[in-house]
């Protein structure tokens, strides 16, 4: 049974093509297009597992804010943008939307969900995910590329990489200072629900926290954004892996019995 | 009856507050020396119907609760005027 992936898009979202797009070319090929050769080998680490080859039946599909259901679904990405023009709090709005009660039933249920900058903060207004985002400690809008660190292999985003692993991926925003209090941020490390570190934190997030997940595992939110990192005419390959991470456990949903 | 409400979000104590930090900073420049503690916040001001003051205050509350203000992060004074 071929997998199925939403992107679901609210007013003002803007990365949701991009997300098609990456998630496309995962589906179509070993290595990401733009360059002849398979994507660059991470930092080796010992005993990593071998990453099998990605599913090349994946279908993907916009998924509108107003959607009541995503049963038919075995992945789901809140890409990137600007839901409801961010008004009173990047997520706030969105949070209210027909289809987060939707992605709150799929959670529960185990299907992977993804929150991409944007879709990070409205799975964190929504409690999908703890804490919260708030403006850059430097007051600055960050568009540039940063070295992050794959913290844990438990999330459906980071399955196909190893602990340690080093990845170059693209920042861009205003509000992505992860910030939540002490007794969740120990809740975080003791339940290895920190999926992505900053090795240089450019926004004053709490521990250089880049992503996070649930304790399950299954619901992840991150600022850097793999999507823009799945192409050599980018210039950069990093997020290949992730997103594969994200197709395989698609892959593995869809082959669940219903 | 109609009530006007201005309800005050700030972030919480503890809480970094750039906005805040930065003002404070701006401020010894133009010759204000000894200000400190400087928080930026947010105030929402609205008109609703209710029947009383008091079912004008537990909704502007209640609106609050829900969606003027991240808990996680902010903290809300509602005043009914």
């Amino acid at each position: 049974m071929s997998a199925r992936i939403g992107v679901v898009v609210f007013p003002g979202t803007n990365c949701e093509h991009d997300v098609v797009k990456a998630l496309d070319s995962l589906t179509r090929s070993q290595s990401p297009p733009g360059i002849s050769r398979p994507a660059p080998a991470l930092t080796p680490v010992p005993n990593r597992t071998p990453v099998p080859a990605a599913s090349a039946r994946a279908e993907i599909e916009l998924v509108w804010h107003g959607a009541g259901s995503l049963s038919h679904l075995d992945a789901v990405v809140l890409p990137g943008g600007f839901a409801h023009g961010d008004y009173l709090r990047p997520g706030a709005i969105a949070r209210f939307s027909k289809v987060m009660d939707a992605v709150a039933r799929f959670a529960a249920e185990g299907g992977p969900v993804v929150g991409i900058c944007n879709g990070f903060q409205v799975l964190t207004e929504a409690g999908l995910l703890p804490g919260a985002l708030q403006k850059n400690s430097g007051l600055r809008f960050l568009c540039r590329s940063v070295p992050v660190r794959i913290c844990t292999t438990r999330s459906v985003l980071t399955r196909g990489l190893a602990e340690g692993d080093r990845l170059v991926l693209p920042v861009n925003h205003f509000e992505g200072n992860y910030t939540c209090d002490v007794t969740t941020l120990d809740r975080l490390r003791a339940e290895d629900c920190i999926v992505l570190r900053y090795e240089e934190n450019p926004n004053g997030s709490v521990d250089d926290i880049a992503g996070i997940c649930n304790p399950q595992g299954n619901v992840v939110g991150l600022m850097p954004h793999p999507e823009r990192a799945c192409d050599g005419l980018t210039g950069a390959l990093d997020g290949w892996g992730l997103l594969r991470s994200l197709l395989e456990a698609a892959d593995r949903h869809a082959s669940l019995p219903a | 009856m109609r009530f006007e409400a201005l309800v005050e979000v700030r972030l919480r104590p503890g809480i970094s507050d750039p906005q805040g930090a930065t003002i404070e900073r701006a401020l010894p420049a133009l010759g204000f020396s000894g200000v400190s503690d400087v928080r930026v916040g947010k105030s929402i001001r609205f008109s609703l119907e209710a029947p009383d003051e008091e079912a004008a205050r537990q909704m502007s509350e209640a609106m609050t609760d829900r969606l003027l203000a991240n808990p996680v992060i902010e903290e809300a004074e509602v005043r009914v005027l």
